[in-house]
């Protein structure tokens, strides 16, 4: 196995850590009013389709008022996940000192609770991408996304576990701050999960409360459609979002790493280890917008907490960055990616562990001989 | 029937959060109308006026979560510049029974806030503001006696009692001495001449410090001026708000004649705080954000800033308490009183307190 450390040598990962560290550095010199203009934009927008939406539901009962009205609602609450929430809770907004774009205040519209979400993610996904038994996002602790993972037959459920994630997003991103799976093998007890089960309790129950009983009920006679149509656009979202993120760390050629070969990482190298294990989605302006610029998933470990409105403008420089340096940049159009996570997910259902994982270096190693 | 009315608005108003969560109403309202928000406090501007070149005088109509302000308190008034928040504390300048603000900035030329306020609002503008705070107030009952002591932009505190005291016809003996450097700096003339006829009891005493002629006195600051304004003033009651060196010949005049009791200050300008940077030693560990920098010997929210953080302040200065944290362990000094605390999980202003060894906040 190719430890991380080979990839480059130490004087190159230095190298190719401080021109992203440049690269950082003017951006964030260069962040004033237009990216909190764009943000503001991108909220009113939000706002606007979610008060149309419900609105349109309440003339349910004509048809194509209420695909329309569904429509705007998933359109609004994918906007509040992806471009707002997500990127908000990153502290992408912080410096502007706003409390409505703050991450310690902002809450979005899912069941998960910010505030958990915050922990599992900003801070455990962020720190350690795609390090086995680390990165938690790896798989949710219900699926097998790597070939390290050690087979069993559990597994062979994996591609009904993956629909059924797919569908309940929400609610698998809010159980996945319980950590279930840890509870079960004993690493961590119910105590431990108090606090976070109470947020939880409390965040799903309003959400739950306004979109499957409080606005159903206001619309009266309507209220089984009404019901009907908040369902559809949280499926909507799930399915959308689950897309999403899971062609950002899951396609074929991502890497992932162990806990030894991560120890004691140079920013360098830390770096290195978020490009190896993301990937980006290509796509038009407004595919980018749709997914809170995840499809930029690379340029986003890299910088998360900078606006994700930015990553389209440092995207070339970044790959012209891998390219240098003989690393792969994984990128593709979305059918392209998600296929290949498809793939993956039933592969991996079976007790099948791959080649031996080599598939960055073995190129790369020419290349950067000859740089 | 009356008592129902707010009962059913209130249920109304809960039933639209809810409908509205996770955002809450203000979020959908400020689309709307900015000045409609409910939880938040917003100011529309409605009047803009130049006394002198470098002030700039606002009136503005708070909206409806605005709870008044006494005579003397202050307000934090929020401004985007460049798309960051800032926030600076301003005292009103008008009366406590009205329910307007006025607020009269003066721009200092390194002052970001200060300046952008003479510069760009108009009117129409609208300020985010805070409730009123402070300390620096008028007691009840009125005391019988009353001297208003102020310089330059410090007038503002002390106006606003003036105003206060004439709207409630006071009629103790009441003197109102300003500083300011001549007739060209001397702000709010004309409404001043206009209490002293109105109110009988009251004298105001315009004092020039770099002009030799026009004004009631000349000169800095004196106990001849003092004994001159307001003789009984060992009997009243003093506020008193201005840049520094007035301050200090003030106080040490009050002090020297035993009667510091009676004065009553409003800090004006950042007091001089002293930080050694170069003995610090220890560590400091953010423990929200996980974040850990070696301790500089400056204050926590400089600190916190350095390490990429950007904890909610106002003032900077310690008056305000909006960056109040949680400390969790650890033992700061407080740069105003010279004062250490090592108790665990207390709040502190970062602000003014420096770190003393190794210190975690809740930030
Ligand atoms: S910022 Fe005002 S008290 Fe610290």
């Amino acid at each position: 196995m190719t430890g991380l450390q080979d990839k480059l040598t130490p004087q190159q990962v230095e190298d190719f850590g401080r021109e992203l560290d440049e690269i950082r550095q003017r951006i964030v010199a260069d962040l004033g009013q237009v990216d909190v203009d764009y943000i503001h934009n991108v909220i009113k927008t939000q706002r606007a389709l979610e008060v149309a939406g419900r609105g349109l539901l309440f003339a349910g009962f004509f048809p194509p008022a209420w695909v329309a009205g569904v429509a705007a609602l998933s359109v609004a609450k994918i906007l509040d996940n992806m471009e707002i929430g997500h990127n908000v809770m990153h502290g992408q907004y912080d410096w502007t000192r706003d409390p409505a774009l703050s991450s310690q205040q902002f809450e979005w519209d899912t069941v998960a609770p910010s505030e958990n979400w915050r922990h599992s993610h900003n801070y455990i996904h962020h720190t350690y991408t795609n390090i086995l038994d680390k990165d938690r996002d790896i798989g949710y602790g219900i699926l097998r996304m790597d070939p390290a993972q050690k087979w069993n037959p559990y597994y062979l459920g994996n591609p009904v576990y993956a629909t059924l994630l797919a569908l309940f997003f929400q609610w698998g991103v809010m159980l996945h701050d319980l950590e279930v799976d840890r509870v079960a093998k004993g690493e961590r007890t119910w105590a431990e999960n108090k606090p976070v089960l109470r947020k939880i309790v409390r965040k799903a129950g309003r959400q739950v409360g306004k979109d499957y009983v409080l606005f159903p009920l206001l619309t009266g006679p309507l209220a089984p459609l009404t019901f009907l149509g908040n369902a559809t656009a949280n499926l909507t979202r799930n399915l959308w979002a689950f897309s999403i993120i899971f062609c950002g760390h899951f396609p074929a050629d991502v890497e992932s790493f162990t806990e030894e070969e991560t120890e004691n990482e140079s920013r360098g190298q830390w770096y290195l280890r978020q490009i190896l294990g993301s990937a980006n989605i290509t796509g038009g302006k407004l595919f980018h917008v749709m997914t809170g610029n995840l499809s930029h998933q690379i340029e986003h470990h890299l910088f998360p907490d900078i606006p994700a409105r930015r990553y389209p403008e440092i995207a070339g420089e970044v790959r012209a960055i891998c390219e240098k340096y003989g690393l792969p940049y994984n990128t593709g159009p979305l059918h392209k990616q998600l296929f290949s996570v498809a793939k993956k997910i039933v592969k991996l259902a079976l007790p099948w562990n791959g080649e031996p994982r080599t598939p960055a270096t073995v190129e790369s190693d020419k290349t950067l001989r000859a740089a | 029937m009356t008592a129902l009315v707010p009962r059913r608005a209130r249920r109304l108003a809960s039933l639209a959060e809810a409908l509205l969560t996770p955002h809450g109403m203000d979020r959908y309202l400020e689309l709307v109308d900015p000045m409609l928000v409910r939880r938040e406090i917003r100011g529309l501007v409605t009047g803009v006026r130049r006394q002198t070149p470098d002030t700039v005088t606002l009136t503005v109509r708070p909206s409806r979560a605005w709870r008044g302000h006494l005579a003397g308190q202050y307000v934090r008034v929020t401004v985007e510049i460049d798309g960051v928040r800032r926030t600076r504390c301003y005292s009103p300048a008008g009366s406590e029974h009205d329910g307007t603000l006025e607020l009269t900035i003066k721009a200092d030329p390194q002052g970001l806030v200060s300046r952008h306020l003479n510069r760009t609002v108009t009117l129409g503008s609208v300020l985010g503001l805070s409730t009123a705070d402070g300390e620096f107030t008028l007691p009840s009952p009125r005391p019988r006696r009353i001297l208003l002591l102020s310089g330059g932009s410090g007038i503002t505190p002390v106006l606003s009692m003036l105003r206060t005291l004439a709207a409630e016809k006071y009629e103790g003996d009441l003197v109102f001495l300003h500083y300011s450097n001549g007739a060209e700096d001397a702000l709010y003339r004309t409404e001043l001449a206009d209490l002293a006829r109105r109110l009988p009891g009251l004298r105001v005493v315009h004092a020039f410090t770099h002009a030799k002629t026009g004004g009631d006195l000349h000169g800095f600051f004196s106990k001849e001026h003092l004994a001159e304004a307001a003789p009984w003033y060992p009997d009243a009651e003093t506020f008193l708000c201005g840049p520094k060196p007035l301050m200090d010949s003030v106080r040490e005049v009050f002090e020297a004649d035993g009667i510091g009791a009676h004065l009553h200050t409003e800090e004006f300008a950042p007091p001089a705080l002293t930080f050694d940077t170069e003995n610090a030693e220890g560590q400091v560990r953010f423990a929200r954000s996980g974040r850990e920098v070696a301790n500089s010997g400056k204050p926590l929210l400089e600190q916190a800033e350095e390490a990429g953080l950007s904890p909610e302040h106002g003032c900077r200065m310690g008056i305000c308490f909006s960056c109040t944290q949680i400390k969790t362990s650890g033992c700061v000094r407080n740069a105003k009183t010279g004062e250490t605390s090592s108790e665990e999980n207390e709040e502190i202003q970062l602000c003014i307190s420096v770190p003393v060894g190794d210190v975690e906040i809740n930030a």
